[in-house]
């Protein structure tokens, strides 16, 4: 697709991606943390639809199909972890959960 | 098709930077839909209208309501519906419900222009699925392994255990 340029597309999947990094390397709230996940894994899936249009070929699409599938399985292997944590520390604070065998 | 592109990811930026600094879950949910919405208009405007559809009725769909069901586990009891009316006064809907006017002027620009855009595109859902079924084959069986041990990881994670804690 001539009308993106592949540049820009790549420059807003980082920008997308560095918000994500930062909210997981800012925010406590483990939830927070989660959806900042969410945010780079779609960010990287951008990047490869991105990429997969500059070429014309099918593979990036595969590729976010695959991301999609992993987000789906990390989200709710997570999402269970978050329950846990608060039933057992009553709290969602990624720091309260600092012991081994808590 | 590039302003579309250029429109819908600036969206997508700045929902996600009010998503990730938000004090409150749900408000930055609310983001994050627009965020992820914008992102599925980026697909389209990019000639991927299967990862599209797909972006929207998984990750805004299912993966977002997994964190809503997630948010309603957590906050049980009667001060939950106070705290429910506490969390999402009018002004929390603005933000949202301006971005996602955006997007969705957008795409009516989008559909009603007279030039063809999915016809142009790099892959309808017929191609896809023929390159996914065959090269691909043995990512799709690996994915179908990594979603089964998901969903037994979650299950065997989930149990609720009074006794240990």
């Amino acid at each position: 697709m001539a009308a993106v340029p592949m540049t820009s597309g790549l420059i807003v999947a980082a920008v997308l991606f560095s918000l994500g990094l930062l909210g997981v390397l800012v925010r406590r709230n483990i939830i927070f943390i989660l959806m900042s996940i969410e945010v780079m894994l779609n960010a990287a899936g951008l990047a490869f639809v991105v990429a997969g249009a500059r070429w014309g070929g099918m593979d990036g699409q595969i590729m976010f199909l695959f991301i999609l599938a992993m987000a789906a399985a990390e989200v709710s292997v997570g999402l269970t972890l978050v329950i846990q944590l608060y039933h057992r520390l009553g709290t969602v604070d990624a720091d309260a959960a600092s012991m081994l065998r808590g | 098709m590039a302003t579309t592109f250029y429109t819908a990811a600036v969206i997508a930026i700045a929902a996600t930077a009010l998503a990730i600094f938000q004090k409150n879950v749900v408000h930055g949910l609310l983001y994050l839909i627009v965020s992820l919405l914008a992102v599925a208009l980026m697909f389209l405007a990019l000639g991927a209208p299967f990862v599209a559809a797909l972006e929207v009725i998984i990750y805004a769909g299912a993966i977002m309501v997994l964190f809503v069901f997630v948010m309603m586990l957590l906050n049980l009891g009667p001060p939950a519906v106070d705290q429910e009316r506490r969390w999402l006064p009018r002004r929390t809907w603005i933000g949202p419900l301006v971005l996602t006017l955006v997007l969705l002027v957008e795409l009516i620009v989008v559909l009603a222009s007279p030039g063809p855009m999915i016809a142009r595109s790099m892959g309808d859902p017929r191609q896809v699925g023929i390159v996914l079924f065959g090269p691909y084959v043995l990512g799709v069986e690996l994915a179908s392994m990594l979603l089964l041990s998901g969903l037994i990881g979650a299950y065997h994670l989930g149990r609720w255990e009074p006794e240990r804690s």
